[in-house]
């Protein structure tokens, strides 16, 4: 029965995705005003939350879209924006092996928020892990693309108090951070990722710490490989 | 910009992070063995990226502005302080950003 494990996994997947909601609710009309204050009509929120799907390009698109024509300047800044991409494609490798063309779509809708759910969603044995992973994707896209060409349709004439709203988005990371921390048995990785990061952030300043931060953070995994790898064992 | 170039912007946007998604997928192929260092990385990284995510979530607070960055430390603990008590991954996530909400709007 196809259909009923279509059904099982989707009803699995939504209340995982509604903190994503409310964020994506506030983000996505946030950007999607933006876009309609800068200028543009809702379809380019619209075209761009479908085909983009990545919240801070896409901020960072609007500058770019109204400056001087640089195809390549633009496709640059997008690697390097987008460059911790890498490193969640490389902890799903396993888990986004799944039957069937759901896995192109998985990886390409693999926003920051989705890879948080999937990365670490304990999904209930019953339910197939392929499709919940499918769901909670696709749900968190269905938020911004609705959220984004709500805010492009309506722009400045939606008025609400939402101030501070946005930290929905910080508490859900906060959250699976400390799943993960009970969960695990050593907390090297998670201190390693937490406070090479933060010195990064302090050193580059929060638009250009993310590469050094990979590159520390790659070089600390590269070294400690052995000390890592036995304190695995040892679990 | 014309129209024209604006669709070919958005189409590099569009291609490199594309590529971004990809790549990792397209270098270590399901069917052929993926190399063991590479095998340790997917091991070991997520705890770090999702560590690296808690602080890119905060990289725009400004602690030397005007509130210091304590409405966000404060939002914080309570998200912690929640979890540790109830583990009810809804309830710390609303606890937290109705407090932040609260703390931005009215004390800071």
């Amino acid at each position: 029965m196809q259909e009923k494990v279509i059904r099982k996994a989707f009803r699995a997947a939504f209340p995982r995705t509604i903190p994503i909601l409310a964020g994506f609710m506030f983000l996505g009309m946030a950007y999607g005003i933006y876009m309609n204050v800068s200028g543009f009509d809702f379809w380019f929120p619209l075209l761009m939350s479908l085909t983009v799907f990545a919240g801070s390009m896409q901020f960072v698109a609007v500058g770019l879209l109204l400056g001087p024509f640089e195809p390549l300047k633009a496709f640059m800044l997008t690697l390097m924006i987008n460059a911790r991409h890498l490193f969640y494609g490389l902890s799903m490798l396993d888990k986004y092996n799944v039957p069937g063309l759901k896995r192109y779509y998985l990886i390409f809708g693999m926003c920051d928020e989705t890879f948080s759910i999937n990365c670490t969603a304990d999904v209930p044995p019953d339910v197939d892990r392929g499709w919940f992973m499918f769901f909670v994707t696709l749900l968190n896209q269905i938020y911004w693309v609705v959220a984004s060409t709500i805010g492009g349709l309506f722009g400045s004439l939606i008025q609400f108090d939402t101030t501070g709203l946005e930290f929905v988005m910080t508490a859900l990371f906060v959250v699976i951070f400390l799943e993960q921390w009970m969960k695990e048995e050593t907390h090297y990785s998670s201190l390693l990722g937490l406070g090479l990061s933060l010195l990064c952030l302090i050193i580059f300043g929060g638009s250009n710490f993310i590469i050094p931060s990979m590159c520390l953070l790659l070089a600390a995994l590269m070294l400690l490989k052995k000390p890592l790898e036995k304190a695995g064992e040892s679990n | 910009m014309t129209l024209n170039q604006q669709i070919i912007t958005i189409g590099m946007i569009v291609l490199g992070t594309v590529l971004t998604r990809f790549l990792p997928f397209i270098l270590f192929p399901a069917n052929r063995p993926t190399p063991p260092f590479i095998q340790y990385l997917g091991r070991v990284l997520p705890p770090a990226v999702i560590g690296m995510l808690v602080i890119y979530s905060l990289k725009d607070v400004n602690v030397l502005g005007p509130s210091r960055g304590i409405p966000e430390l404060l939002a914080v603990s309570i998200v912690a302080g929640l979890h540790f008590w109830k583990r009810q991954i809804l309830l710390s996530i609303a606890g937290g950003t109705v407090a932040y909400m609260l703390l931005v709007q009215f004390v800071f």
